[in-house]
């Protein structure tokens, strides 16, 4: 798996996505309290970067990446494309300002029409803004299913008839075929065969480079995050938990939620060379309806203290570049915090 | 599935296709025959029939079949073929125009109400269930009364009675459709609502409708020949094999034999009509690999 390019983003430029304070609920039909998906979320996503997401299930990465791309209007909070509110568009402009937010999605079977072939898929994109006559959008098709390394006979088929790797494929040529600036990707590889991940993140890196994309891509996965992302997240219970460059979340995570994710992965070495221990997260995600007062990661938290549940910890920048949401995370440091960690384990 | 690729291919050999299409699918082939031959034989009536459907020969009253008189005679001496085929022509276009307009308003009305929602779907929902709430035939009755009486006034009636059963189908399948991932997709592309509607929504709604469509034509059919039964559908001398049916009722114990040419001309006719949208609902699909 080659890495994309690990360019570093000048803060110079002005982010292409600017997310401000963002809250998303849920009303339940009982009429009780809603689900709050995205509680308070920020941060700026710069051109050509990618952005990965961590997050479980349940933790609002989903709600976060459909509101990315407008098709969930936030219940407050902005999020802001280029500068720019995509909410305070209507009719003709909204429609043509989105075309450059796109998404891909997890099912790639559910995302495609049934009734329509791979090639009328394809060209649909280019029909919905009128370009150009059917013979050059299907020509503009056949050329973009080719990019995307489709072979030219699957054009006339239908969805059914193509592999899951085949269909992600397809509706990959169809977010490009309008040449968006963003690519919200939501756990794109997670529905394939992990022989195909590769190949199609591989894809990923390979149009990111060649039409200048800016990628948000949403993992439960951290392997595939951490091949391809310039900065990660850590999102809980809609609340961000960690933000920094990759190297930095993956090598010195400073949040424990951040470093239980990560000792749970399964690494690829000796046993000698693995880390001893493993932080084994207990009980259940917390209901995102009522969480936890103060930090809502107390309740599986290893490292908990009473000051946890009384005060919300502020999100904080510890190193440049690197944001958290702890009470000890700086203070501890990686040591002490280990024998905090030790410690707690024991009981 | 193979089904839908043939007709892409081949578009242009119509005969080629049906040939195919009669290999897989036997009975769908053979009620589509039907129609069109019943359609065809209606449309050619004042050339085929033997005689003029409203000529009465008070001499051959009742006649039995004979050489002559191949499905014998009514009770006025009318020559029960030509006045079959006659109201087959009759009976064909009630049917056909009360299920288009119960098309024409049903669809969009569904259509409007399950994708927009809120409350235009409340009072759109409200309004279908109190219309399902009257008996169909009644409440037909009563529109022909204000439409003022006759075939097309009828018929535009049953339509209109027809027309809340298609929006409520409609509405539930735009229900499920519009929640599909590749709405999300056309929508964050830019299309406008009326594209996703036409694109997407009403090709993975219809599905249903088709099959339904194919039921009301036979369920028009049937209302046809209560409204023409009932005097409000198509007047005398006129024929339609509702009106047929009713007049030799009338006469039940003098003839019997009157009631099987009409009514049989129904039946069959409503079982050609929904086996074929069975068929119909296989082919369309996609998806679909089961032929029986």
């Amino acid at each position: 798996m080659t890495a994309i390019s690990h360019s570093t983003p000048t803060t110079a430029e002005r982010p292409i996505i600017s997310v401000r304070d963002l809250r998303v609920l849920f009303r339940t039909p009982g009429g009780k309290d809603p689900i709050r998906a995205v509680d308070g979320v920020d941060f700026d996503v710069q051109p050509g970067e990618t952005l990965g997401i961590i997050g479980e299930s349940g933790s609002g990465k989903t709600s976060l990446g459909r509101a990315l791309v407008s098709l969930i209007t936030p219940d407050s909070g902005q999020i802001l494309h280029d500068g720019l509110d995509p909410t305070t568009l209507r009719g003709a402009r909204f429609r043509a300002h989105r075309r450059d937010y796109q998404i891909i999605f997890q099912d790639p079977s559910a995302a495609l029409d049934p009734r329509m072939t791979v090639l009328d898929s394809v060209a649909e994109p280019l029909a919905i803004v009128r370009a150009a006559d059917d013979a050059a959008r299907r020509r503009e098709a056949l050329a973009m299913l080719a990019r995307v390394g489709l072979p030219r006979d699957l054009a006339e088929r239908y969805p059914h008839q193509l592999s899951g790797g085949q269909k992600q494929r397809v509706n990959i040529a169809r977010a490009l075929m309008l040449r968006p600036k963003v690519i919200v990707c939501d756990e794109v590889v997670a529905a394939l065969d992990v022989s195909l991940r590769g190949e199609i993140l591989n894809l990923f890196a390979d149009l990111q480079r060649a039409f200048g994309l800016t990628y948000i891509f949403i993992t439960h996965d951290i392997a595939v995050v951490s091949h391809i992302s310039d900065r990660i997240a850590v999102i809980y219970l809609g609340k961000l938990m960690e933000l920094g460059a990759a190297d930095a979340v993956m090598g010195e995570p400073l949040h424990p939620y951040t470093q239980a994710l990560l000792s749970a992965e399964p690494l690829a070495l000796p046993a000698a060379l693995r880390p001893k221990r493993r932080i084994m997260l207990e009980g259940e995600v917390p209901n995102p309806a009522a969480p936890p007062s103060g930090c809502r990661f107390r309740t599986r938290c290893p490292v908990a203290r009473p000051r946890c549940a009384s005060e919300a910890p502020l999100w904080r920048e510890v190193t440049p570049g690197h944001s958290v949401a702890c009470h000890f995370a700086e203070v501890a440091g990686r040591p002490q915090r280990d024998a905090i960690l030790s410690t707690s384990m024991q009981k | 599935m193979e089904g839908a690729i043939f007709i892409v291919e081949r578009r242009g050999d119509v005969l080629w296709v049906f040939m195919r299409w009669a290999r897989r699918d036997l009975r769908g082939a053979l009620s589509l025959s039907f129609l069109l031959a019943l359609v065809a034989l209606a449309a050619s009536a004042s050339w085929v029939t033997p005689y003029s459907p409203t000529a009465q020969d008070l001499n051959a009253m009742m006649a039995p079949i004979s050489s002559r008189h191949w499905l014998g005679t009514d009770d006025l001496g009318r020559d029960t073929l030509s006045r079959l085929i006659a109201g087959g022509g009759a009976s064909l276009y009630a049917s056909f125009l009360a299920v288009f307009i119960a098309i024409a308003i049903g669809v969009p009305v569904g259509l409007v109400a399950g994708y927009i929602g809120g409350w235009i779907d409340e009072v759109i929902s409200r309004v279908i269930d109190s219309f399902l709430s009257f008996p169909a035939i009644v409440l037909a009755i009563a529109v022909t009364g204000a439409l003022g009486i006759g075939l097309t006034n009828g018929m535009i009636s049953v339509g209109i009675v027809f027309a809340p059963q298609l929006a409520r189908l409609v509405r539930a399948r735009t229900l499920v459709v519009r929640r599909e991932l590749y709405v999300d997709s056309a929508r964050c592309l830019g299309a406008t609502t009326i594209h996703i509607l036409r694109r997407h929504i009403l090709p993975n709604a219809i599905q249903p409708v088709i099959v339904q469509v194919t039921l009301l034509l036979a369920a028009a059919l049937l209302a046809e020949a209560s409204l023409s039964f009932l005097g409000l559908g198509i007047q005398p001398p006129e024929a339609s094999w509702g009106a047929m049916l009713a007049r030799a009722y009338q006469n039940m114990e003098l003839d019997p034999t009157q009631m099987y040419p009409p009514g049989l001309a129904i039946l069959l006719t409503a079982l050609a009509f929904n086996t074929l949208g069975e068929s119909l609902r296989i082919t369309l699909d996609p998806t679909s690999t089961t032929w029986r």
